[in-house]
């Protein structure tokens, strides 16, 4: 065994708040985790958790009211001279030519839903031209070239005669396919993918998880995997984040967050899910409560309202903390920590 | 008993083209679909987009007229009728029985109304109860479902998804239906909050005898609520049985394919997943033969000519492939 590379993106502390007139949303507060090279980390969390606005911050493309307000995100990559430099991107200029050059060609993303994120009046061969002449510089007919081949390698049958259709055209699963060729265009190292099956069927989402399996395998491509859904994180991912109300609360290797969740929450949370494993007709578990509405975040723990280990006194005066907990697993909970 | 029996329906939507919309086609959506519900139990349609599940459930609010078919509903007073056959104002009395659960809490709360607007609709729509009677049932429906009565006079942007589909629950209950036909009910909602509406709706079932028609795409909800399952493929069932034995011991290719396409929330089950090839087949133009064999990974030549038909393999298991009797498919267990 090697020794531990170091991570290719570390995000350290990360905030982006959103600023409505109403009053201020802390959508990500304090987030940190790293991503290594040729790895799957997964994201997992409910709605308003932040996972999806953490991927935006990423990329620097988190919509007005929001803006990253505190943290670093650190990106290593190779310069020039084959020396390993670090970039931290929420220093940069959301709108600059550095980071231009960072989304598509570092890090490619991947929507959730295929259909609004393409042009409804350009074909999908023109508008991954259009990216890779821009990030390349290459004639149009090679930039051709190059989106049959992706198109090729996402396994989208007779590339040629598909790169000069509209996205309508195609079939769900197609289209999931077209939109990932779309993000590999510009040879991004890194992959993020916002719940890239969630609008698909099952036999499709087993089709595009094989996909994404195999560009890591022969692309080695590094993939960030945000979902709500813990059976595709179980498929795929070796390291997995939990996130609650812009929090990391837990985060560790797949099978120690699967098979000896210490947080409440991730306990809760894997409890509840409908399995196929379970008997028929069986009451579940549930989280009692809802997901508080991001205006009336509890202070303290954001989880306490709804913990059944909730210490009176501890949990809803003081923050806990992301620590180890041993075995890469960390956790932020005032029962593994002192208050 | 039966309290829904459907037999043979087909309902088929025209593909219209050109200056005279002259009709160049047919959508099959439902092809001779037929299966009953008894008295107190959960069916399930199951399947993935465009497979007709929701055509059939419309058929059978009448939301949709059916091309062909029978609809034999065994109301709770009165004989059995055929709701094909109904006229507008002969459904009426019926639509009291049948009532709908929507999939989108958010598209399908009017915003503008109140809760106590939007549950008492059909009680005024119907012209049942004082106002008086009215509050005070919609209060006791409140209750029902898990909410607070006091939340009478407020708007559905105050609630979260899981309560906006807690007032959908009370609002297909006003009018005490027999039937409730619920369309992903739950495929909206977060996880935590998918398992409370279940158990709410696992629990009504028990204390109020309802009978429910459930339309989902997820399998592993399915296996919490149902006493059967019917699997659809292109407008047609192919296997149908009760939950525990489709689960564990499936009779059609592609029901083993929808259940190994599940991700397992598990990482020590990586399975070997079966990865179908190629798309659904398009229900304007469905290959020859059984509809699934060009992604069938058991098909042989008689599966490219000869449609199968839907036979009773075992008491209660009814399978739509030549080679039901021979395959050994794999289930899941549990």
């Amino acid at each position: 065994m090697e020794g531990n590379p170091p991570p290719i993106l570390s995000v350290r502390e990360l905030k982006t708040y959103f600023f409505p007139d109403e009053g201020t949303v802390r959508a990500v507060d304090g987030a940190s985790f790293d991503l290594y090279a040729r790895k799957t980390l997964g994201i997992v969390g409910e709605s308003g958790c932040g996972k999806s606005v953490t991927a935006k911050s990423i990329l620097r493309i988190v919509e007005r009211p929001g803006r990253v307000v505190g943290g670093s995100i650190l990106l290593r990559r190779e310069s020039g001279n084959g020396q390993p430099t670090e970039l931290d991107l929420a220093q940069l200029d959301p709108e600059g030519p550095e980071m231009r050059q960072i989304r598509g060609g570092d890090i490619g993303l991947v929507f959730q839903e295929p259909m609004t994120s393409f042009s409804p009046v350009h074909t999908i061969g023109n508008q991954m031209i259009e990216t890779i002449r821009l990030h390349h510089g290459v004639t149009e007919h090679q930039a051709r070239e190059r989106a049959v081949e992706i198109l090729h390698l996402v396994g989208i049958p007779n590339p040629e005669r598909r790169i000069d259709e509209f996205a309508f055209q195609l079939s769900g699963g197609l289209r999931q396919r077209a939109m990932i060729a779309m993000a590999l265009s510009c040879g991004p190292r890194i992959l993020i993918a916002d719940e890239p099956t969630t609008a698909l069927d099952v036999t499709t989402q087993a089709q595009i998880l094989d996909l994404l399996r195999h560009l890591q395998e022969r692309e080695g491509m590094t993939i960030i995997l945000i979902t709500h859904n813990l059976g595709v994180v179980a498929e795929m991912c070796d390291e997995v984040v939990v996130m609650y109300l812009g929090r990391v609360v837990e985060q560790g290797p797949v099978d120690a967050i699967f098979h000896a969740p210490k947080h409440p929450y991730t306990q809760a949370l894997l409890r509840s899910i409908p399995s196929i494993h379970a008997t028929v007709r069986t009451e579940l578990p549930t989280i009692a409560g809802s997901i508080p509405h991001p205006y009336n975040r509890p202070a303290g723990c954001p989880f306490y309202p709804r913990c059944p280990d909730f210490m009176p006194g501890t949990c809803d005066r003081n923050e806990p903390s992301l620590r180890s907990v041993g075995d890469g697993q960390d956790v932020s909970c005032f029962l593994y920590q002192p208050a | 008993m039966r309290l829904l029996e459907v037999k043979g329906l087909q309902k088929f939507f025209p593909i219209r083209k050109g200056f005279l919309k002259r009709e160049v086609g047919q959508v099959r959506a439902v092809d001779d679909v037929s299966f009953h519900v008894e008295r107190g139990e959960t069916l399930s349609l199951v399947g993935e987009s465009g497979c007709g599940k929701t055509t059939t459930a419309r058929c059978i609010l009448r939301a949709l007229t059916p091309t062909a078919g029978q609809i034999l509903f065994r109301g709770s007073t009165g004989p059995v009728v055929d709701v094909t056959r109904l006229s507008k104002a002969q459904l009426r009395p019926l639509r009291r029985q049948m009532q709908m659960i929507f999939q989108d809490p958010f598209s399908s709360l009017n915003p503008r109304r109140t809760l106590f607007d939007i549950v008492a609709e059909p009680l005024v729509a119907n012209k049942i109860g004082t106002r008086q009677e009215q509050v005070e049932r919609v209060a006791e429906l409140l209750r029902m479902v898990g909410l607070r009565p006091e939340y009478i006079r407020r708007y559905p942007h105050a609630f979260s998804g899981g309560q906006r589909q807690r007032i959908g629950i009370a609002r297909a209950l006003a009018l005490n239906p027999s039937l409730i036909v619920a369309d992903e009910p739950v495929s909206a909602l977060d996880v935590s909050v998918q398992a409370q509406i279940l158990n709410l709706m696992l629990a009504l079932q028990k204390q109020l005898g309802l009978t429910y028609l459930f339309v989902a795409h997820d399998l592993s909800v399915v296996k919490h609520v149902s006493d059967r399952v019917a699997v659809m493929y292109v407008g047609r069932i192919v296997e149908m049985a009760d939950t525990q034995r489709l689960f564990a011991t499936p009779k059609h290719p592609y029901t083993e394919a929808l259940l190994s396409a599940v991700p397992k929330p598990d990482p020590r089950l990586r399975a070997q997943r079966i990865v179908l090839e190629g798309d659904v087949a398009d229900a304007a133009n469905p290959p020859s033969g059984c509809y699934f064999h060009p992604r069938c990974r058991y098909a042989q030549d008689v599966c490219r000519t000869e449609t199968p038909r839907l036979e009773e393999i075992a008491p209660g298991h009814f399978v739509s492939c030549h080679r039901a009797r021979e395959l050994t498919l794999r289930g899941v267990s549990g």
